[in-house]
């Protein structure tokens, strides 16, 4: 793949700096991301990043499906968020198809989604604190993690790959006693935001390891495309949510946290409060969800309910077509952007007219926050190259798509 | 809710802050324009398009500041084939633009953005790599997500889904 060229030697002696090769398989890499470092004893010189080992082709999968059939296909992309790529994905299409959606199915994207980005930002917690040595708060974090996941397991049947987004609405009707287990878990969970702190935001080896380390200017970040918590960590204040909201995010009240250290502890205190925030999100979420259909009244696109299928003839002609021949979708292009646990995580969908997306291109918030790894780290001591890594929250399937 | 149709009436758009600073520089450079779902479409010529984007990131009303996605379309077998598409974003004023050049397959040619947002390197290496189109000045053109011996371009409409066996 990638290759560093070696700096030109100009006379004996003066070769200072050796070349490092850093993953695919370091476990700090948080999966298969190659780095290339240029070391002139403790301290970084260049550094390349080496990427591609996860690219699976998904676009051009998603160019010989029908547009319900890519709804999976997102999943795989970030595994750490699967419903915010869902969510972009179908909000995309009903733009393309000018579809309105009922209010329940949006309050239900929207209390998900925010439960979404608390496991995301808990998987980042624990294993960028195991990165940097703090190995107690990956148990703690993968704990309530695992309380997150149960209640995906409820709705949609998995864990992980949940695809419980549709074009239209959502797959099913959220269980009975679901609300009620999310109800108790936001109840507890801000003392556990509290336990986690304690254990990190004092503590004086954490601090040492994160504050004034892989510092990047507002400037740098939004010139390197960078953007969620590593962009506001550097002081810009956007948040898709708030700036530009989508799927009734605007009836929400919510805070968006923002540092202006630029340093790894500044990133980290953004995603720590916006634990804080996404727990009152659900919590509002939860008290006002409204009543009311899940789905769309669209008979040619949304899939008609079961009971429907089996008694009546029309229900039964517009389910065998849906699958069959899938939608047309008007044609046209657009883009559509949600804030992800990681940034903007946008869909450019080109439509020709047919049943099958023309083009799907993901712009994905790691691939560009990637880009920032160098500014990051050159200059600076190679143990702080781990600690900036875990600072930016990569999830290589979404890089590499 | 049905969909309104597309605008694509330069003097109903001039109103809008990209175009209406396009319009000022240079009207020559706009192509076409194309109002539709509530996101704006502006084509350029491609020999202006890296002065048209240092324009807008500059402009005092509204600074197109961020570049958010740079990415590409292949209408194979038409002319002209690509399409490469950009995304602006106007940080402070929240509002979105999409810049699009026309590539003929002849010569997939245009000017890098990598000196305007260094953000757009890996996007424009993405392209290269998976759609073979050029980018002039940018600082390290290589494959990015395919091997560096890899034959072909996988997102080209030519190139089969199962690729070649």
């Amino acid at each position: 793949m990638a290759h560093l060229a070696p700096t030109p030697v100009v006379e004996p002696g003066q070769d200072r700096t050796m070349i490092l090769n850093m993953g695919p398989q370091h476990p700090s890499t948080h999966g298969v991301l190659r780095v290339l470092l240029e070391i002139d004893g403790e301290n970084v010189v260049r550094l390349m990043p080496d990427i591609g080992y996860l690219h699976t082709g998904i676009e051009k999968t998603c160019e010989a499906k029908f547009y319900q059939q890519v709804v999976p296909l997102t999943d795989r992309i970030d595994y750490l968020c699967p419903l915010t790529n869902n969510l972009c994905y179908v909000l995309a299409v009903e733009k393309l198809l000018g579809l309105e959606i009922p209010p329940k199915a949006q309050w239900m994207r929207v209390l998900l989604n925010e439960l979404t980005r608390i496991n995301s930002h808990l998987v980042w917690l624990g294993t960028h604190a195991m990165d940097i040595g703090a190995m107690t708060v990956f148990l703690y974090c993968f704990r309530e993690r695992e309380e997150i996941l149960k209640m995906f397991e409820m709705v949609s049947g998995q864990r992980m790959m949940t695809s419980y987004f549709r074009v239209g609405g959502l797959a099913l009707e959220p269980p009975i006693g679901f609300f009620d287990r999310v109800r108790d878990f936001a109840g507890y969970f801000p003392e556990k935001v509290d336990e986690y702190e304690n254990l990190l935001t004092g503590n004086p080896i954490w601090l040492m390891r994160t504050k004034g380390v892989a510092t990047m200017t507002a400037e740098d970040a939004i010139a390197l495309g960078a953007t969620g918590p590593t962009l506001r960590g550097s002081g810009v204040d956007i948040d898709l949510r708030r700036d530009m909201p989508y799927s009734s995010y605007e009836k929400f009240q919510f805070k968006v946290p923002i540092s202006g250290e630029g340093d790894v502890f500044a990133r980290y205190m953004c995603r720590v409060q916006e634990l804080r925030e996404s727990i009152g999100i659900v919590r509002q979420a939860l008290d006002g969800m409204p009543e009311g259909p899940i789905k769309a009244d669209a008979p040619g696109i949304v899939l008609p309910d079961r009971e429907k299928m089996k008694t009546q003839m029309e229900s039964l002609i517009y389910h065998f077509k849906i699958i069959t021949e899938g939608f047309a979708v008007p044609a046209g292009e657009v883009y559509q952007a949600v804030e992800s646990p990681r940034g903007e995580m946008g869909y450019y969908i080109v439509s020709d007219g047919t049943a099958k997306p023309y083009r799907v291109h993901m712009r994905s918030a790691c691939f560009a926050n990637l880009q920032t790894l160098a500014k990051m780290c050159e200059g600076r001591l190679l143990a702080d190259v781990v600690a900036a890594i875990g600072s930016i929250d990569i999830v290589l399937g979404e890089i590499d798509r | 809710m049905p969909l309104a149709p597309a605008i694509t009436d330069v003097e109903q758009l001039k109103n809008h802050p990209a175009v209406a600073r396009l319009l000022d520089w240079n009207p020559n450079v706009i192509e076409a324009v194309k109002f539709d779902r509530d996101e704006m479409t502006i084509n350029v010529d491609r020999s202006a398009l890296r002065e048209a984007c240092a324009l807008l990131r500059e402009d005092a009303a509204c600074p197109f500041n961020f570049l958010s996605d740079v990415t590409c379309v292949d209408w194979y077998p038409a002319e002209p084939r690509f399409e490469v598409v950009y995304h602006l974003l106007s940080i402070p004023k929240k509002e979105r633009v999409r810049l699009k050049v026309r590539l003929n397959s002849s010569s997939p040619n245009v000017d890098s953005l990598c000196s305007i947002w260094p953000g757009a390197n890996y996007f424009e290496r993405e392209i290269f790599d998976l759609f073979g189109v050029r980018f002039a000045g940018h600082p390290y053109l290589r494959r990015i997500m395919m091997p560096e011996d890899w034959e072909g371009h996988p997102l080209r409409k030519d190139y089969p889904v199962e690729g070649y066996r």
